[in-house]
């Protein structure tokens, strides 16, 4: 018969589609393998871009991994910021150059391996050496022998495997002497890129990176990738802050929408990225267990000092005009829902007036004054070529929102368009353009703090030559400063040099200061005790299962 | 028969190389994704040109294409960022995705063809009526309202599914997730399905079927059903292919992490590795699920020969 034989035809054409359809179709079932005990505080999470490598980690959703399973030198406060010390026993300096570091004895990496100050020497070296591609190596670049092991060229080879800063003392000491001056340096070690590593992330490193082994208060028990980490309590972990919950799960949500329904309908304990649409009527949904502070971030824009209309002399005033003719809380309370705090000083008030906050401090060139901004953009010589754009990516973060809102609240100070949006396709040609100096007007900066001091405000974005200076601005006054600063032996005195400098990049204005990020979380009536930290990091070890 | 099965997946050569290397290249056209991996920080020169040339972003595009190809036919195709083989993303990803298209698929192909079959065979009827305005309701309305909603009342409401699926996602979570993503399809199946079944039960063969005596089951279980599927099936094979590329939206809403959720990643990153790799394997079973169909014909109409 016909039709049966065709039958067999379409029977064979299955076959080959479903063996083509399967290819490298391996399971792996590395998803099994649970914690003990129930308290276990379930959490969202999206996944991270990077490996976990402490020194290849730069965004939140590694970071917050990290945080749990490494404990490095020094600690932040969650409620101050304060960089505390942790695995440091003491680190002296007599010149604030050179530094002896003493590690505390006794603890442990949760594979039973001792740390040391090798562990320590070991990875700062790992981190710094440009061969290992770690994207947060910059943080090493303070130490002597940098400079060796990672060459600014991109063309020429490391001549050095270690930096000759890093010398190791004893089991439990090591030195590292720094290029210049730095008081505020030891206060950095609390960021992650410092942890220490154990050996076997140097012998066996795919192992590392399909289960990774620290010395923090927990420890990883499976890792599947794409889907979620299970955390439990780390037996070998003797430091301060041990945890009051038997573990964490993450679980990985594409849509923190979601993530939001599930918190909702109680299949999860702790959201920390409430979704801008719900951030109106979250603190009802959720009975008040909905958290709202400012981040450890600063949203600006940024002028294209490196184009010499915007760096004409005088043109200072119509920077400041500008910045002056945002209505910052109407925007921040009609576009973010109060997710956003208007800028008043150019760090964060998650590092705290110890840190080196300090609101107010950019006064009136942040304050919206219609008559005030034309007045002084007429007076500097009116805005270049009679209009500008400002520009960003329109793939992540609904940025052209607010860019329309500020755009409208200066063209309804000058009474012409002469502001519009700009809105590149993909963050990572934004970016470039960005770095390259392709962009002719305004573009969008921000930054995120890597410790919670005013330094890490200042230094890579206002220095000339920055790590992160995307807006070329430079001026001798603010880097004899900052480095006045750096050799300031009294924090205090340190911190107050730093807002001098600060003072003088609000009179320049090279960039505009907007917001302060807020960080969002809500959690389930199941835990308590949730804080977030100066990172808008959830404080696992502190949130209990009721 | 066999020679036109062989004739047609050799064809899909040519249409593999040339999907293959426009995708490529328009990733590629998206620019460098080394500077998104920085976030808002310049990236260090060094640290990036280094990265690059471990991806062999450094060499003319011509030259990545090659390369990537060679990798492929050697079953690599190659890493995404956070370090895993993008054959080990194709593994968990294609089995889930494959699932909830197969249970969308379930819900189209039987509730289409019964709702057809009730309005055709009496048109203009109730249920007739009832059908149509019901498939009005469903093609109107965009998928991701209906996802949230029945997420939001279902799931957050009334408690009754979960809210979110599970990593293993069983196929009784994917019940509500495969109902959201098949919805309009499964209205243009019942609409296929009416005026196909209304118009051949005018035709002159059913005629002379109920003429000679035949019982009525079989008149329409057989003759009827047999021709009026042939555009049915024509469009359900079809929709194989794009139900599964297309459930990215579905996915997102219920946190499936198949196709959906990995080519979104990719695309947000610019991992040229994944979103080519799952863009070629999509190709594949477009092409394949095609072939099914022209085959399928031969089988439904017994006048349609291949050679």
């Amino acid at each position: 018969m016909r039709g049966a034989k065709s039958a067999k035809w379409v029977a064979a054409a299955i076959v080959v589609a479903t063996a083509a359809t399967a290819c490298g179709s391996s399971d792996d079932s590395s998803g099994s393998g649970g914690g003990g005990g129930g308290n276990v505080v379930r959490a969202s999470w999206a996944d991270p871009q990077n490996p976990l490598e402490p020194a290849n980690t730069n965004e939140v959703q590694g970071g917050k991994v990290l945080d749990m399973i490494f404990e490095g030198l020094k600690v932040y406060n969650p409620k101050t910021g304060a960089a505390e010390d942790a695995m440091a026993e003491s680190i002296d300096s007599k010149d604030q150059q050179n530094f002896t570091i003493k590690v505390k004895d006794g603890y442990k990496f949760s594979d039973g391996t001792a740390v040391t100050a090798k562990s320590y020497v070991d990875a700062w070296n790992y981190g710094a050496l440009v061969t290992n591609k770690q994207n947060s190596s910059y943080f090493f670049s303070d130490i002597k022998g940098y400079d060796e092991v990672h060459p600014a060229d991109e063309t020429s080879k490391p001549s050095a495997k270690t930096m000759s800063g890093l010398k190791l003392v004893d089991d439990s000491t090591f030195t590292v002497a720094l290029k210049t001056k730095a008081s505020t340096w030891p206060e950095r070690l609390g960021y992650k890129a410092f942890a220490p590593l154990p050996e076997m992330f140097f012998t066996d490193h795919a192992a590392y990176l399909a289960k990774p082994v620290g010395n923090g208060p927990y420890k990883v028990d499976s890792y599947t990738k794409g889907t979620g980490l299970k955390l439990s309590v780390n037996e070998n972990y003797g430091g301060e802050s041990k945890p009051a919950n038997d573990g964490v799960e993450l679980k990985v949500y594409t849509d923190n929408n979601t993530a939001y329904n599930d918190l909702q309908a109680g299949n999860i304990d702790l959201v920390d990225d409430i979704p801008a649409a719900q951030l109106g009527n979250a603190e009802s949904d959720l009975q008040g267990r909905f958290i709202n502070q400012p981040a450890g971030i600063i949203q600006t824009v940024s002028f294209p000092l490196y184009k010499g209309e915007w760096n004409k002399p005088g043109m200072e005033k119509v920077r400041q005009g500008l910045s002056m003719a945002i209505d910052r809380e109407a925007i921040t309370k009609q576009i973010f829902q109060g997710s956003r705090t208007p800028a008043s000083d150019l760090t964060s008030p998650a590092i705290g007036v110890d840190g080196g906050f300090k609101e107010g401090l950019a006064g009136d060139t942040v304050k919206y004054d219609p008559a005030k901004a034309k007045a002084l953009i007429t007076e500097g010589g009116g805005i270049p070529g009679g209009k500008f754009t400002i520009s960003s990516n329109a793939d992540t973060g609904s940025h052209k929102d607010w860019i329309d809102a500020v755009c409208n609240s200066i063209n309804k100070t000058m009474g012409d368009n002469v502001c519009t949006a700009n809105m590149v396709g993909t963050f990572g040609d934004f970016r470039n353009q960005v770095v390259n100096e392709k962009i002719d007007g305004l573009f969008r900066t921000g930054w995120q703090m890597d410790y919670p001091l005013i330094e890490n405000f200042i230094t890579p974005l206002y220095t000339t030559n920055g790590s992160s200076n995307d807006a070329k601005y430079s001026n001798p006054k603010v880097d004899q400063l900052v480095a006045q600063a750096n050799a300031e032996p009294d924090t205090k005195k340190a911190i107050s040099l730093f807002q001098d400098a600060e003072r003088q990049v609000i009179a320049d204005m090279p960039i505009i200061p907007l917001w302060y990020q807020n960080g969002t979380a809500g959690y389930s009536d199941r835990v308590e005790n949730v804080q977030l930290n100066p990172f808008s990091v959830p404080v696992f070890t502190d949130i209990t299962v009721k | 028969m066999g020679r036109y099965v062989i004739r047609r997946l050799l064809q899909m050569v040519p249409v593999f190389l040339g999907t293959t290397f426009l995708i490529f290249a328009m990733v590629h056209v998206l620019g460098d994704p080394v500077a998104a991996m920085f976030g808002d920080r310049t990236p260090d020169p060094a640290t990036a040109a280094a990265i690059r040339h471990d991806l062999g972003l450094d060499l003319p595009l011509w030259q990545q294409y090659l390369n990537y190809l060679g990798d492929i036919v050697q079953g690599d195709f190659g890493k995404a960022f956070n370090g895993q083989p993008v054959t080990e993303l194709m593994g968990t990803a294609f089995p889930v995705t494959l699932k909830l298209t197969l249970v969308a698929i379930v819900f189209e192909a039987v509730i289409g063809v019964a709702l057809g079959m009730i309005s055709g065979l009496r048109p203009g009827g109730f249920a007739d009526n009832g059908a149509l305005a019901f498939t009005l309701l469903i093609i109107s309305v965009p998928t991701f309202v209906t996802g949230y909603l029945l997420q939001y009342l279902l799931g957050v409401k009334w408690g009754v599914i979960n809210v979110s699926v599970s990593s293993e996602t069983g196929i009784g979570e994917l019940l509500i997730p495969g109902l959201v993503v098949a919805g309009v399809s499964l209205a243009y199946v019942t609409r296929l399905t009416r005026t196909s079944v209304a118009e051949n039960m005018r035709t002159d063969y059913l005629r002379t079927a109920v003429a000679k005596g035949l019982p009525r089951r079989r008149v329409v279980g057989v003759h009827l059903m047999r021709n009026s599927l042939i555009p049915v099936v024509t469009f359900v094979g079809a929709d194989i292919g794009s139900l599964m590329a297309g459930a990215i939206i579905t996915e997102r809403i219920f946190n499936i992490h198949g196709v959906g959720f990995q080519l979104y990643n990719g695309v947000l990153r610019q991992n040229v590795q994944t979103v080519v790799g799952f863009v070629t394997v999509l190709v594949l079973v477009f092409l394949l699920a095609n072939l099914l169909v022209d085959l399928l014909y031969a089988v439904l109409d017994p006048r349609i020969r291949y050679a």
